[in-house]
């Protein structure tokens, strides 16, 4: 494997999104119309709209979601920046975070000075069940879903192998979640927005009013090993181990290094990239890993010149529970079979030594598949620059990752961003 | 030149009157299944068709009770799970499949690494079909 570097340095100088949720009265352009804004109330200097030369959008499946094709020139229509070129970007959940890879490769390459990447989805039209098979589409329709696999149900069989292999329990798992619910309670945008005890104690309440049996919860474990309020999807997953079916968008500005100061004196430069891609799970030697998460991360380390133990904050692909503690073992940030050991000792919490998804994770903050790559870098963007409010990281965030997983990992991207000033 | 097309339709035909069919490489010597018509591993285009036994080891799986249409219209539900997994062929291969023979209302009495043996069983709603494998112990 070449180690490459970026050939003309390149900066995020905004980024915004929208809030993630579930918003029946909204489309997908009128999100991303939200995430714009936002992204450019972000920018220190301003950003006059005519100076982006590239549109990149993630998206999934617009197509199967909402019946909608050709997302990208629609969404340059709705904020202003038709007639510059617009591309889509799929690669299943991963999108945005390789529509971002895009965006940086059209500025190295000279093609481009600024290019504004967007993350799109919008899932909540579907009932839950058309959903399951839309995002079984990012599986082998063909050798995988026949066999009656779901995104949630690979999740698991990772699960059971990784459980099998190192005594992780669906104890474990459910550790990811609280500590995700946390973070997310202190993040405005984010779907859920409480924690597990608030979530609690709001159906405790709902069942005093209706006049039903109020559940005897005697904690958050007690709660989320009851079948009823946390029911099984895919054993072990539960509905608390799975991120939720979301509406949202992302919108991240980037500029070549040598403009960024017209649009501010505190750029995050993206120092390094990686991405790989691999085969149906199946065919791969070990399922609790994901082998294009290590490659792509090996690529961003040793192009961005850092080890695991310079990273201080990582926002990571936590589709399901499972997912973030294989996540911080294929980043380095913790040997293979010790990442649920990290989780059960609070080591990955936002006030730890190695503060993981502190938006929420996809878990809390929510999942539009084809926003959450962008997602996780408008999170990088608040924490390195100081202003993630109540959930900001102590100390001093100079150096940074994302990693954003499509499918089981068919796809990974990593990022790792770094501030100077 | 191989003699036959490795298609997906090839294989379907092969599960439809119980086999379970792979290629060999003849060049490297590499074993696929489902069978491919180009070597990932050496690119050559030279397969050659290779029945598989159908003996193979659970390496992960799940029980599934949020099932997708396709198992909604086989009769699962969540009242009804069922397994999914992952088998590795005693020849190499692995391959996904639905896992039969334990009740998936019990996923603790399935282990991984349990000996599979392979079934070709019939979906309600389906004309073809379906790749399993029976936990035999």
């Amino acid at each position: 494997m070449t180690n490459r570097k970026i050939g003309r340095g390149v900066a995020m100088v905004g980024a915004g999104m929208s809030r993630f949720g579930s918003f029946p009265d909204l489309d997908t352009r009128d999100l991303f119309v939200d995430a714009f804004q936002d992204m450019r109330q972000s920018v220190d200097k301003g950003l006059d709209p005519k100076d982006i030369d590239i549109l990149y959008i993630g998206n999934y499946s617009s197509d199967l979601f909402e019946g909608q094709g050709h997302t990208a020139p629609l969404m340059a229509d709705w904020v202003g920046l038709t007639p510059i070129p617009a591309t889509r970007i799929e690669d299943a959940c991963a999108s945005s975070g390789v529509a971002l890879r895009q965006g940086i490769i059209a500025i190295a390459s000279g093609m481009a000075d600024v290019v504004l990447v967007g993350g799109i989805e919008k899932m909540s039209n579907l009932p839950t069940e058309e959903v399951t098979d839309t995002l079984a589409t990012a599986g082998d329709v063909l050798y995988e879903i026949p066999a009656g696999f779901t995104f949630p149900g690979f999740y698991a069989a990772m699960a059971t192998a990784y459980m099998h292999r190192y005594g992780a329990t669906p104890e474990s798992l459910m550790q990811v979640g609280l500590k995700n619910h946390d973070n997310g309670a202190l993040n405005p945008k984010a779907q859920f927005g409480m924690r597990i005890a608030d979530i609690m104690a709001k159906k405790k309440a709902r069942a005093q009013q209706k006049g039903r049996a109020i559940p005897a919860w005697s904690d958050e474990m007690d709660f989320l090993h009851d079948d009823r309020a946390n029911l099984v999807i895919a054993w072990p997953l539960r509905l608390f181990d799975c991120s939720p079916i979301s509406d949202g968008a992302a919108a991240v500005l980037l500029a070549a290094d040598d403009i960024a100061h017209r649009y501010t004196d505190h750029p995050i430069h993206i120092i390094g990239a990686g991405q790989a891609s691999d085969v149906a799970l199946h065919d791969r030697p070990d399922p609790t890993t994901i082998g294009s998460a290590r490659r792509a991360g090996r690529m961003a380390y040793d192009m961005a010149g850092v080890t695991p133990s310079d990273i201080k904050v990582a926002e990571v692909h936590d589709c399901f529970t499972i997912a973030e503690i294989i996540a911080t073992e294929d980043m380095g940030f913790f040997e293979p079979g010790r990442g649920y050991v990290a989780v059960e000792e609070g080591l990955t919490r936002r006030d730890g030594p190695r503060p993981i998804n502190t938006s929420g994770g996809l878990k809390s903050k929510g999942h539009p598949v084809g926003a959450s790559g962008a997602g996780q870098a408008v999170e990088i963007w608040h924490q390195m620059r100081g202003e993630a409010g109540s959930r900001q990281v102590a100390g001093d965030i100079d150096i940074a990752l994302t990693h954003n997983v499509g499918g089981t990992g068919q796809t990974a991207v990593v990022h790792v961003y770094e501030r100077r000033n | 030149m191989s003699e036959h097309r490795f298609t997906h339709t090839l294989f379907q035909q092969h599960l439809d009157e119980q086999k379970l069919p792979g290629s060999r490489c003849r060049n490297c010597g590499e074993l696929y299944l489902p069978p491919r018509p180009l070597c990932p591993n050496c690119h050559s285009g030279d397969m050659s068709a290779e029945m598989l036994g159908g003996q193979g080891r659970l390496i992960a799986f799940t029980a599934i009770h949020i099932a997708p249409t396709v198992m909604l219209e086989a009769g699962y539900s969540v009242k009804n799970p069922y397994f999914a997994g992952i088998v590795q062929l005693a020849e190499g291969p692995a391959i996904s499949a639905q896992i039969i023979g334990v009740d998936a209302t019990q996923p603790q009495n399935i282990k991984i690494g349990s000996q599979v043996q392979v079934a070709f069983i019939e979906r309600s709603g389906s004309e073809h079909r379906a790749l399993a494998f029976e936990v035999i112990r």
